[in-house]
């Protein structure tokens, strides 16, 4: 395709720059993801050629030192214990013993049974002593996947420490040898809150998230390769097992149907999906331009009670969300508030159907969460609009530009370049916005056709909502909500990579220092 | 000035005019549909004879009943919960979070780029899924169900290092020259934070408090998950969701206004003390990112 420059471009007529505008984009997204593949082979590359290098140096530091050194390739912190570094000897010494003790005691055992994920189920067994049959429970899966995957992070950092402790040694002897002193344990305790005080700060918080986000999602990525459920919760009814791409089959193939459904798993996630697509545009540019026009309205010279205004806005931030969209949710219910009044005044003979008929309730969500969103953006907007240098308008004006040629060519360029970013996280968060729909309509109206394939689904079911419901279910598909989740993931990151690939500027964040 | 441009500049004034009449009775409109379902919580909350939802605003009687009967049920106990919980994270997770945020905004270390992309990467996952499996930890432990506060409480504030974008937008515009001048006056680190940075944070240090106390005060979804049957061990949120299910409704709607009103006024108050510095904390860093 032809390129234009700056001029040939403005020569162009309306319709040819929107055209040409457009090519661009599309061309953009796969430029972007086949940039994005490029940069991704080229770090693994540079992965692989750092463990290269690094076997080398580990090979070259057994070689070439000395006995200290030696042993401590098998006795972590020897090195440092014989070279007067004792705290940090110590250190080493007990993470080793930790984790042998460890893998001897359980670690080996989780390890051994994650390829199959336990061998024996509960079973009925006679008890001498109880005169009955009673149920004994024997291997459980759950922990099995869990500990195991545990396991294998432990074994990860185990040889990250090995691999620190071995640089030590080499480092203690270069430095040894050319007659410099070694850091004592007092200098170790002043690091840690002067140059290693980064690490101190990070130490509580990563734990936390390695903990508590990473190792859920690598298990649930996990669980999207089993049959987890309801009936096979891997202990007290029944073991569940890898089963491949089973799921993953069953989720995007349009000839499963799923139960006793009508419509298969594929068509279901291709009309949720849809539907959250619609919903992230809706929710995020409706918000962003009637917000942006609202704080724009208070901006405006000449309007009292500014500071008025903003507060009453501000403060619906303040009250729980599950109060007004429970509240609202109501008020727009067959028998609610809305109806009520609509009909008093002789407007409309028979209640409106907000949350009954499908069309009507995604529209309906949309403008109560214009609702929501409002004060929020307005606050947004309102700090980026006085940012903009008052100079612009006043040579717009002295141009003879009008409010709207002001707006389109100063105001909205400004603003779009601006919060490119947030747009991007706004929209993405807005396919993720649980609480919104959730406690609006929960889903409802009910699909029918799409609805027995995994529990009820709904015509305002977002992917997310519709994940919820799976797992709060009576056979609670946990392998199929893990097939969501990381459909929602590629979804997401799909569009991030696009988006970040086509935005004018990725800010580089120490430009503003 | 020539007789023409006058009568431009009236002309420009009276139509300045106009708009800004039309604006001003926007924002009345505006304000009235924002604040509408609020009044209408607070009346439905004082009306006595019908405990289920009706099509008109203004009660037929009035009286306090439905705050009453509040306290004879467990709405207390969920209220105290909340509040625990609220609190609990609050404190907690404002200290991981500006840990975090300072850390990546101050210190140049090789893992910083790969560790923020990797939160960023982490970020695009559902956390709604995670709470499946932290659901049966948290029920091996026993922190479920009866015992969830403490439960609510890790999972609040164990992933919050990951909300850290605010902050260090905040951190991001504090000068760096700051730091350079104490550290060559022979400053560590860590008394660069508590005698220079801290003292300099108090709208983004409030921003965070505020926020964190707003989240477990309103969750839904993990409150759910991990009080999964129990009355005792719900917050708010759950409680008064249930109220309004289709067997409740008739007999709890007005009471679910009576609760909704008591959760929300402490937390509207707070704001409209603390209103300066959430707006500072949204306009500053919200966007930054």
């Amino acid at each position: 395709m032809k390129q234009y420059s700056d001029l040939e471009f403005l020569k162009l007529s309306r319709g040819q720059k929107l055209l040409y505008r457009l090519q661009r984009f599309l061309i953009s997204i796969p430029v972007g993801i086949g940039r994005f593949f490029m940069k991704l082979i080229r770090a693994l590359g540079k992965l692989f050629a750092g463990i290269g290098r690094d076997l080398g140096e580990i090979g070259a530091t057994f070689v070439q030192g000395d006995w200290k050194t030696k042993t401590s390739f098998f006795i972590m912190g020897f090195g440092n214990l014989a070279r007067g570094q004792i705290l940090r000897g110590i250190l080493f010494l007990l993470f080793e013993a930790v984790f042998i003790a460890y893998m001897v005691m359980s670690g080996g055992y989780w390890l051994s049974m994650l390829p199959s994920l336990g061998i024996t189920g509960p079973s009925e067994e006679y008890s001498e002593v109880l005169d009955a049959y009673v149920t004994r429970y024997h291997d459980n899966s759950f922990q099995i996947l869990l500990y195991g995957v545990l396991t294998i992070f432990f074994v990860i950092a185990f040889i990250y420490t090995w691999r620190v402790n071995v640089r030590q040694n080499r480092m203690a002897e270069k430095i040894l040898a050319s007659g410099k002193k070694l850091k004592s344990g007092k200098d170790d305790l002043r690091s840690v809150v002067d140059d290693q005080f980064h690490k101190t700060l990070l130490a509580l918080p990563l734990t936390g998230i390695l903990v508590f986000t990473v190792l859920p999602i690598f298990f649930m990525i996990l669980v999207a390769f089993t049959n987890y459920d309801g009936t096979h919760n891997g202990y007290t009814n029944s073991l569940f097992t890898w089963v491949g791409l089973d799921n993953f089959n069953t989720m995007l193939s349009w000839n499963v149907t799923g139960g006793a459904g009508t419509q298969s798993y594929a068509a279901t996630f291709g009309e949720v999906l849809l539907w959250t697509l619609i919903w992230a545009f809706f929710a995020t540019f409706t918000n962003y331009f009637l917000g942006m026009f609202v704080a724009m309205a208070i901006n405006k010279k000449g309007i009292r009670f500014k500071k008025g205004w903003r507060t009453i806005l501000v403060l619906t931030i303040a009250i729980p969300q599950f109060i007004s969209l429970l509240y609202v949710s109501k008020m727009f219910a067959k028998n609610g508030i809305v109806n009520g009044f609509l009909m008093s005044m002789g407007w409309i003979q028979q209640a409106l159907p907000f949350w009954e008929d499908p069309t009507w309730a995604r529209v309906t969500v949309i403008l109560i969460n214009i609702w929501i969103g409002i004060p929020y953006l307005m606050l947004i907007t309102t700090g980026i609009l006085m940012n903009i240098p008052a100079d612009l308008y006043e040579s717009a004006r002295i141009d003879g530009a009008n409010a709207w040629q002001q707006y389109r060519k100063i105001t909205l360029p400004y603003m779009l370049f601006v919060t490119g970013p947030y747009l991007l996280t706004s929209f993405t968060g807005n396919m993720n916005n649980f609480n919104v729909i959730y406690l609006l309509t929960g889903g409802a109206p009910t699909n029918p056709a799409a609805s027995s394939a995994a529990g009820a689904v709904g015509y305002t079911d977002l992917l997310i909502t519709w994940l919820f419901k799976i797992t709060m279910g009576a056979e609670s598909q946990y392998y199929l909500a893990s097939v969501i989740g990381i459909l929602v993931f590629v979804v997401v990151a799909l569009i991030s990579l696009v988006v970040y690939n086509v935005l004018p500027s990725i800010k580089n964040e120490e430009d503003f220092r | 000035m020539s007789e023409a441009t006058a009568k431009r500049h009236m002309g420009l004034r009276a139509s300045r005019a106009v708009s800004n009449t039309l604006i001003h009775v926007l924002l009345i409109v505006i304000s009235i549909i924002w604040l509408i379902p609020f009044v209408c919580i607070v009346l439905q909350s004082f009306r006595v004879e019908n405990t289920g939802p009706v099509g008109y605003i203004i009660p037929h009687q009035w009286g306090t009943g439905n705050y009453t009967r509040l306290f004879q049920t467990d709405f207390p106990r969920w209220y105290t919960n909340t509040f625990i919980a609220a609190l609990a994270t609050a404190v907690l997770q404002t200290v991981i979070v500006l840990c975090m945020s300072y850390t990546l905004s101050r210190f140049r270390f090789k893992m910083r780029q790969p560790l923020m992309r990797f939160m960023l990467i982490l970020g695009m996952f559902p956390g709604m899924l995670s709470m499946i499996i932290l659901y049966r930890v948290l029920k091996d432990l026993g922190l479920t169900q009866a015992n969830a506060v403490p439960g609510l409480i890790l999972v609040y504030v164990a992933s919050s290092g990951m909300g850290y974008y605010v902050s260090k937008g905040f951190f991001d515009t504090i000068p760096m020259s700051l730091d350079e001048a104490a550290r060559v006056d022979g400053a560590t680190r860590a008394k660069i934070l508590y005698k220079i940075i801290l003292p300099l944070s108090k709208p983004i240090v409030i921003y965070t408090i505020l926020t964190a106390f707003m989240g477990p005060w309103g969750d839904y979804v993990f409150a759910r998950y991990i009080a999964f049957g129990t009355s005792a061990g719900k917050n708010v949120a759950v409680g008064l969701y249930d109220w309004l299910n289709k067997d409740q409704i008739s007999n709890c709607y007005t009471m679910f206004c009576a609760g909704g009103v008591l959760v929300a006024l402490p937390v509207t108050i707070l704001f409209l003390f603390l209103q300066k510095y959430y707006v500072e904390g949204v306009t500053g860093g919200a966007v930054k990112g």
